[in-house]
């Protein structure tokens, strides 16, 4: 018998980490039952019961495969931990297209201390939903702000996969390494939102890696974001620039208007599991993308997602 | 008789080195049994170290529990070397040692013991195996990140270049990647490219301290370097990449290298024949294996090996005990002393067949070391080579599975009488006592009371100090052999350099590797499975693979995770060298509904139930199953213990092993839900 969705939730918001597998089991899972638990789980860490946002740090950090994301998480764990933070950690990796299967890698590239209870990571697969995150990361993301200090989300992906990650996180770094052009070419085009935190990897790696950091500054700048940080560091022994890049972090939260941005996110997540559901079709039925979201912005502001994704379906039925 | 047109040599060639890759449980049994074997005719040693001293660990550290004498013998110490060669004259063995990363230690230790011995080290002849490239690819004992790796590496070299000139300080293994599942163009190109990586390395950290230039010691160096290769059951082939191999490397030398010296082109190569392809089933078929296998290194004279150890017929049951490694050593010796195969020149010269294979396997080769040199060189393709080894591996089990390669007595022929080699209480295996374990904790404990501490702590911070130092003069070599003189510990110089390097996991090579092909009738089967058991679960069905304790041959827990992801599950593939408490902590985190375990060491008795035990202390409820090498008699312990299933080499189709799996996961829904 699994633990109810709600005692769970009152667990997190007293903060109790241990709570965290079985909440994600819960939050992940697509039965009815599971997702009424999952449901009254969350209801108990909405901004009205916990009387603020989560005070949990969602940050999010996704880059293209190789860019040295792993190691670079690895440095930031380390930091996180010796200042007392707890750190939840959502790792998201492509599903094969074929089987539906998925290698989750993350934990074995992660480097961490595994018998640290103030570290908690949930690798999950991405399945056929488009954006590059899993169901249930959204939700699992809100419930594990309300009782760590920072929460990750890792994605694979440049240009359009990092959408929704952007839609969820507080914060979002993007990780590239130097001389692969994707990153300048994807922000150039407009293909790839401007990141809170643009990082590149390998600084080690000497004139490459400053000219790269030039040419994105300089992009940033022609778009007009003059104020996107572009760090670089090095993970490897010896590592820098990890400091700075915890400063910029925790800077881009600080002037960050909090419940704005987890509104839209709350918002946007309503929209994004609704169109999972319901199609292009449902979409249609709403009259479309922007009126959808038009129809979400009316709405109260402390409603969940849960019940905004109802209304929307309640929408499409009339 | 020879006259000018015979066939025949005009002396018969002296025999090739014949040794035993022998050790287990103490120092001191281990060199009982050697000084055994040098008396039934062994003309070499090579010394068999347990994981734990493999990988920089003491007797009495927590990654150590269940591995401390099992596949090898713990050296933890300047005592344990002596004791180990007590009464073998180092002045004139040869020895080889399967060690790696902590190879300068070893060699450190084995230069103290011979000091003590009056054997001074330019004296000393033999190999420390010490390529790190293939650690990271196959083997999995390395120790610290590749770069670091690699400087120790390349400190050897330059050391004993100068101060220990008859040994060979590294020797290139294409014998790993071949248990990895390479084919011969793999086993060859790879193995080139990781020579030249070292080459590379070392020529920038020749002349520490300084004697010769660079350039003058390049060629001795290039002399220097052995290899270590494989011999599969295909033995014409398998000769002819040998063949392969001696011309890559006279042509790398020549070109890259500027060697010119005859004697410093020669490829020179010990071998252990291949043990992948020896089954559990029927395992006295292994025998001719065996045989057929030492005719790949030995037929040719063009390339022959210079030493060669075998291994015995009941590797895939467990250890070998002394009476299964000496019917190897006589193996040898009929083929040395009984046949007439070292009375003749070679005699493939002029084989078309010979030469068009060598052609066909260089060109190959050749194309994938410009694979390799694209990717930046060895150290920087791991994770190409690791995933194209997967691959290969997971192709070869493929056509096993499916009949296509024919393994006599597992998938074809395996009617059988019952196997009287079999018969005994043990099932015809070596067991560790398990008390060695305790014995050399206490051992390790008294030897860091007695010692001068004060020295230790001088000799270690030295280390520290050169692991630091940018400097290229600044030779690790030196502060080994003084800590080993003063009396540190294994672990004590390994956990030195650790905090100075940093630690390091090796990719996995599963995540790259790629999906099932398309013609699949009961992996499709198992996915509309386990796309039903999604349903009922709410998740996709979700396993957990990975190997407890320090035993680093992971071919068997990838292709376990590859193929269960082939089979539509999400698999969190954890790696090696996990702790119970690790493997506790991630399948709870990961809220897994199967544990899948592999162990190769002989540890499972101790490590299994210690997982066990951690898994409920955790309050998971998920099955575990465990495959690995694991005697019959151990199968009823481990179930006990509350193990769901048991594999071992003879279930060698992993489809089969999946659908278990998966039909473990659904028999769990009623209770979960």
């Amino acid at each position: 018998m699994s633990e109810q969705g709600s005692a769970l939730g009152a667990r997190l918001r007293e903060r109790d980490v241990s709570a965290a597998p079985a909440a994600l089991n819960l939050l992940e899972s697509t039965t009815q039952a599971d997702r009424t638990q999952a449901a009254a789980l969350l209801r108990e860490l909405s901004p009205a019961k916990l009387g603020h946002e989560a005070p949990g740090h969602i940050v999010g950090v996704t880059g293209p495969p190789g860019a040295g994301k792993s190691t670079l998480l690895s440095a930031l764990l380390h930091s996180w931990r010796k200042t007392g933070k707890c750190v939840g950690m959502l790792a998201v990796d492509p599903s094969s297209r074929r089987s539906g299967g998925a290698l989750l890698g993350d934990r074995a590239r992660i480097d961490f201390d595994p018998t640290d209870r103030g570290v908690f990571i949930r690798s999950t697969a991405a399945g056929e939903r488009l954006g590059g995150l899993a169901w249930g990361t959204r939700a699992a993301a809100q419930a594990l702000a309300a009782a760590f200090d920072i929460v990750v989300i890792e994605t694979v992906g440049v240009g359009q996969a990092e959408t929704d990650i952007a839609d969820v996180a507080d914060t979002v770094a993007v990780v590239v390494q130097p001389g692969s052009g994707d990153a300048l070419q994807f922000l150039k085009s407009g293909i790839m939102e401007i990141p809170d935190v643009l990082v590149v990897t390998k600084s080690d790696l000497g004139q490459v890696a400053t000219s790269a950091r030039r040419d994105l500054s300089a992009a940033l700048r022609s778009l007009g974001a003059r104020t996107t940080p572009v760090l670089a560091v090095c993970a490897m022994p010896p590592p820098s620039g990890i400091e700075e890049l915890l400063e910029a972090l925790e800077e881009h939260r600080a002037n960050l208007d909090l419940p704005k941005r987890r509104l839209s996110a709350r918002r946007a997540g309503a929209l994004s599991d609704f169109a999972n559901e319901h199609g292009e079709r449902g979409i249609r039925a709403l009259g479309g993308r922007a009126a959808a979201r038009n129809w979400l912005d009316q709405q109260e502001q402390e409603l969940d997602e849960a019940t905004l994704v109802r209304i929307l379906e309640g929408r499409m039925g009339q | 008789m020879s006259g000018e047109h015979s066939p025949r040599l005009p002396e018969r060639d002296q025999p090739w080195m014949m040794r035993t890759y022998a050790g287990h449980s103490t120092a001191k049994a281990s060199n009982e049994l050697y000084r055994r074997n040098l008396a039934k005719g062994q003309t070499g040693l090579s010394v068999a170290f347990d994981l734990p001293t493999q990988t920089g660990h003491d007797p009495d550290d927590e990654l150590a529990r269940g591995e401390v004498g099992k596949v090898g013998v713990p050296i933890t110490h300047r005592g344990d070397m002596q004791t180990l060669m007590q009464g073998i004259p180092l002045g004139e063995m040869n020895t080889s040692m399967t060690i790696n990363a902590t190879a300068a230690w070893l060699l450190a230790l084995y230069i103290v013991a011979a000091k003590e011995q009056g054997v001074a080290e330019e004296q000393l002849q033999g190999t420390t195996q010490n390529d790190i490239i293939k650690e990271f690819l196959a083997r999995g004992t390395y120790a610290f990140p590749p770069a670091p790796s690699m400087r120790l590496i390349a400190d050897m070299i330059a050391y004993t270049v100068e101060h220990v000139p008859s040994w060979n300080p590294i020797n290139i293994c294409s014998y790993h990647l071949q248990e990895a599942g390479a084919t011969p163009v793999q086993e060859i190109a790879y193995a080139m490219s990781n020579a030249i990586a070292v080459l590379d390395a070392s020529r920038e950290r020749l002349g520490s301290p300084p004697a010769l230039r660079a350039d003058e010691l390049m060629p001795k160096v290039f002399g220097r370097i052995s290899f270590f290769v494989n011999a599969g059951v295909r033995f014409i082939e398998e000769h002819a990449k040998l063949r392969a191999m001696a011309l890559l490397w006279e042509e790398l030398g020549r070109e890259r290298y500027g060697v010119q010296d005859e004697r410093q082109l020669r490829f020179r190569y010990g071998v252990q024949v291949n043990s992948l392809g020896l089954t559990e089933a029927q395992p006295e078929n292994n025998v001719q294996r065996i045989v057929l296998e030492t005719l790949a290194v030995t037929l040719g004279r063009q390339a022959r090996a210079r030493a060669i150890q075998l291994p015995a017929w009941n590797e895939a049951l467990g250890l070998p005990r002394p009476w299964d490694q000496q019917w190897s050593l006589r193996i040898q010796q009929v083929m040395a002393y009984e046949t007439d195969m070292l009375e003749y020149p070679d005699i493939f010269e002029g084989s078309k067949v010979m030469e068009g294979l060598v052609q066909e396997l260089l060109e190959g080769a050749r194309r994938e070391m410009a694979v390799v040199a694209e990717h930046g060189g060895a150290v920087e393709a791991v994770p190409y080579m690791k995933a194209a080894l997967v691959d290969s591996h997971r192709e070869r089990l493929r056509r096993i599975e499916s009949g296509e390669q024919v393994v006599v007595g597992q998938n074809r022929f395996a009617e059988t009488e019952p196997s009287p080699l079999t018969d005994d209480a043990e099932g015809g295996i070596l067991v560790v006592d398990p008390a060695v374990e305790a014995e050399q904790i206490e051992s390790v404990r008294r030897w860091r009371a007695q010692r001068d501490q004060a020295a230790v702590d001088a000799a270690l911070a030295e280390l520290a100090r050169v692991a630091r130092s940018e400097d290229p003069h600044d030779n690790l070599m030196l502060p080994t052999i003084a800590a080993a003189r003063a009396g540190a510990t294994t672990g004590e110089w390994a956990a030195t350099l650790r905090e100075v390097f940093g630690s390091y996991r090796a990719p996995t090579g599963v995540g790259e590797a790629a999906g099932a092909p398309a013609s699949e009738g009961e992996l499709g089967e198992l996915r509309e499975e386990v796309s039903r058991l999604q349903e009922q679960l709410g998740r996709r069905p979700k396993i957990l693979v990975g190997k407890p304790g320090l035993d680093g041959h992971s071919n068997g827990a990838e292709q376990i995770a590859v193929r269960a992801r082939d089979a539509g599950m999400d698999v969190v593939y954890e790696g090696i060298r996990l702790t119970p408490s690790q493997i506790a902590a991630s399948a709870l985190q990961e809220g897994v509904h199967v544990i899948g375990l592999s162990i190769l060491s002989g540890s499972h008795r101790e490590l299994i139930p210690a997982v066990m035990e951690s898994l409920r202390e955790a309050g998971v409820e998920a099955p575990v199953v465990v495959g690995g090498i694991i005697p019959e008699q151990d199968v009823a312990p481990l179930k006990a213990a509350g193990v769901a299933a048991v594999y071992t080499p003879k279930d060698f189709d992993i489809t089969r092993i999946m659908r278990d799996i998966v039909e473990l996961v659904g028999a769990g829904i009623p209770a979960a839900a």
